[in-house]
């Protein structure tokens, strides 16, 4: 099978799923308990108006029609209200999706060099102190649960070694950036602000460093042990016995197909870092997509739930194929099977 | 018969035995185990676990009398935290005795019938459920029922089965073909012979090996719902509520959020380790 065939099979896959993922949604924020114009519109209105929002929100069809205009409005960006910020609630989710995204980003890409880096490390040293090290702490922070990272940064770079920004959120309120990309720190280098970009970077970097930890060690584990297992098959011990020397092993033979057990997981990782983006953005008071869904979550603001899960079920599922298509250009092998 | 399986269990132990910190993970949840289960006779002060007030025990740090201090109401963080491992271990248990079997068969009778319509249909629904990070929709669906531990429990079984779908289909589509299969079929086996006679048996290595390891990430998950308020609820103490209510009096009270935070840490490496021997013992991978 072609590449480009494989791929649009993939991506056609991933609309049929998305399509019941928002009859889900849908049918989740339903059976809701409460009068859904009630929960928007709150306790002391009157029944005129109760009826008439009603009207309005097409409350009063058919759940099946309900879901349908529901979906045509979605598609077209149009999410409803958010009854707690009394928004358009695609309003809110372009204001606060910028963050998240920076967040992810950050948390996502550069500390796959570093999960590689240990890995190959800890392969090339095996059973050595290196190895060691990099396994025992790749048992603790694997074992870690996001928040109880970011409740220890708080509490370590926060009070303890006061490095970290106290009051959280994603800049110093001294600098003033121009707003191009929504990501501050690229903004500010753009703008030609790197004081601003450092502050950026700085309120960065422990929300990032609490998402990527134990997946980092997790990409660090799998890298190792596909580097170890390929270590032993007939194609390297035939290389090495030509008189390759071993670095050349490493760099040319050993390191690219050792690298694709990592990469398809990388894609696993950074979209569940979106799911527990959830609580670090709380914790560190992160102003982005995911805190908004946190706070919508909790006061049961069913528009603004429903847009929040979908949206991040989208990036979900965007990373994921773009993940796969990297491993199907990496091994060709992965073009014949389903990936996912 | 004796002697063979005695030899058995042995090879098994080496096996298990053999990355070394098994034995490790081992003596963890066992001990965890131990905890939970005698918890209301160990725990110092077991009245603790509840709606308590005792101020002039207020705000301890750890000493003799509170070796985890006391929290503002003046009860005994110890007692508490061990209180709370029974609904963490219960919920690890009772999540994957629901998603584990309706897992399995899904994706064996998935696996089985590959290629049709049945496989389309319960694999795409499968493929829903894990389109969207399960901690996400596990808050929602939590938060639409009324927030208690039961309600979580629910909330994560509705997230944890499609993975043990998607495992099972693995393996039945690629055993399908095998010839035990296809003689059971000739013969006229029917299909829930098939399925619990022919596909468990050869699944159960790896569904064994993946729930060890499942066990701690499912009381991790467990732990994050009621951080944020959609687990047991106060005044009963779980993992998660503990560290929440202790995050309010950082730093000063530091032993508040950071012993049930290291218990968390504590008991899901336990499991990671024991899972890690376990699927030494099968020669599986682990996650």
């Amino acid at each position: 099978m072609s590449l480009l065939k494989s791929i649009l099979k993939r991506l056609a896959s991933a609309l049929v799923v998305l399509l019941g993922l928002t009859i889900i949604i849908f049918v989740l924020m339903r059976i809701v308990p409460g009068d859904p114009a009630r929960l928007a519109l709150g306790a002391n209105v009157t029944e005129d108006v109760l009826e008439k929002y009603r009207e309005a929100n097409h409350l009063n069809e058919s759940l099946p029609m309900q879901y349908v205009y529901w979906l045509t409005g979605a598609l077209r960006g149009d999410f409803g209200m958010s009854a707690v910020t009394k928004r358009a609630v695609i309003q809110d989710i372009t204001d606060f999706a910028p963050a998240t995204i920076e967040l992810v980003l950050w948390a996502g890409f550069p500390p796959i060099l570093a999960a590689l880096f240990l890995g190959v490390t800890s392969a090339q040293h095996k059973n050595k102190w290196q190895d060691y090290l990099c396994r025992f702490l790749g048992y603790i922070f694997v074992a870690t649960p996001t928040f109880v990272f970011a409740v220890l940064f708080v509490l370590v770079f926060g009070y303890w070694l006061p490095v970290m920004p106290t009051i959280g959120g994603r800049l110093s309120p001294s600098f003033v950036i121009p707003d191009i990309t929504g990501l501050y720190v690229l903004d500010a280098l753009l703008g030609g602000q790197p004081a601003a970009a450092w502050d950026a970077f700085l309120h960065l970097l422990f929300p990032a460093l609490a998402l990527a930890l134990g997946k980092t060690m997790q990409e660090a584990r799998i890298t190792r042990s596909s580097m170890l297992q390929n270590a032993d098959k007939d194609y390297i011990t035939m290389v090495t016995s030509q008189g390759v020397p071993q670095s050349v092993v490493n760099r040319k033979f050993l390191l690219k197909p050792s690298v694709i057990p990592t990469v398809t997981i990388i894609g696993m990782d950074i979209a569940t870092m979106f799911g527990n983006a959830f609580l670090v953005e709380r914790i560190f008071n992160w102003p982005g997509l995911s805190s908004y869904g946190m706070t919508a979550i909790l006061n049961k603001d069913t528009n603004a739930v429903c847009a929040v899960v979908l949206i991040i079920g989208l990036a979900f599922t965007l990373t994921s194929i773009a993940v796969d298509i990297v491993a199907m250009i990496l091994d060709p092998r992965m073009r014949q099977k389903r990936t996912r | 018969m004796k002697a063979e399986r005695k030899e058995a269990m042995i090879k098994n132990w080496y096996k298990f035995s053999a990355g070394g910190v098994s034995v490790i993970g081992l003596a963890i949840v066992l001990l965890i185990i131990l905890l939970a289960v005698f918890a209301p006779v160990i725990a110092p002060y077991p009245e603790d676990a509840g709606a308590v007030v005792k101020f002039a025990e207020s705000s301890q740090a750890p000493s003799m009398e509170h070796i985890m201090g006391t929290d503002t109401m003046g009860r005994d963080v110890f007692s508490r935290l061990l209180i709370s491992l029974r609904g963490s271990l219960l919920m690890g248990v009772l999540v994957l005795a629901i998603a584990v079997p309706v897992g399995f068969v899904v994706g064996v009778l998935a696996g089985y019938y590959k290629d049709t319509w049945v496989e389309t249909v319960l694999m795409r629904i499968v493929d829903i459920f894990l389109s969207v990070p399960a901690l996400v929709l596990a808050l929602a669906i939590a938060a639409i029922l009324e927030p208690n531990l039961r309600n979580s429990m629910i909330a994560i079984t509705i997230m944890w089965w499609p993975w043990y779908a998607r495992l099972s289909f693995g393996v039945a589509s690629s055993l399908r073909t095998e010839n035990y299969i296809v003689y059971a079929e000739l013969t006229g086996a029917k299909l829930s012979h098939i399925i619990f006679k022919e596909f468990l048996p050869n699944t159960f290595d790896q569904i064994l090996t993946k729930m060890t390891l499942d066990m701690g990430y499912v009381i991790c998950m467990g732990a994050t719902l009621s951080f944020v308020g959609l687990g047991e609820q106060p005044p009963m103490p779980a993992l998660g509520n503990m560290i929440n209510d202790g995050v309010k009096f950082l730093p000063e009270m530091w032993w508040l959020a950071i012993y049930p935070a290291v218990t968390i840490i504590v008991i899901v490496l336990g499991f990671n380790l024991l899972g890690d021997g376990v699927g030494n013992i099968f020669n599986v991978e682990g996650k």
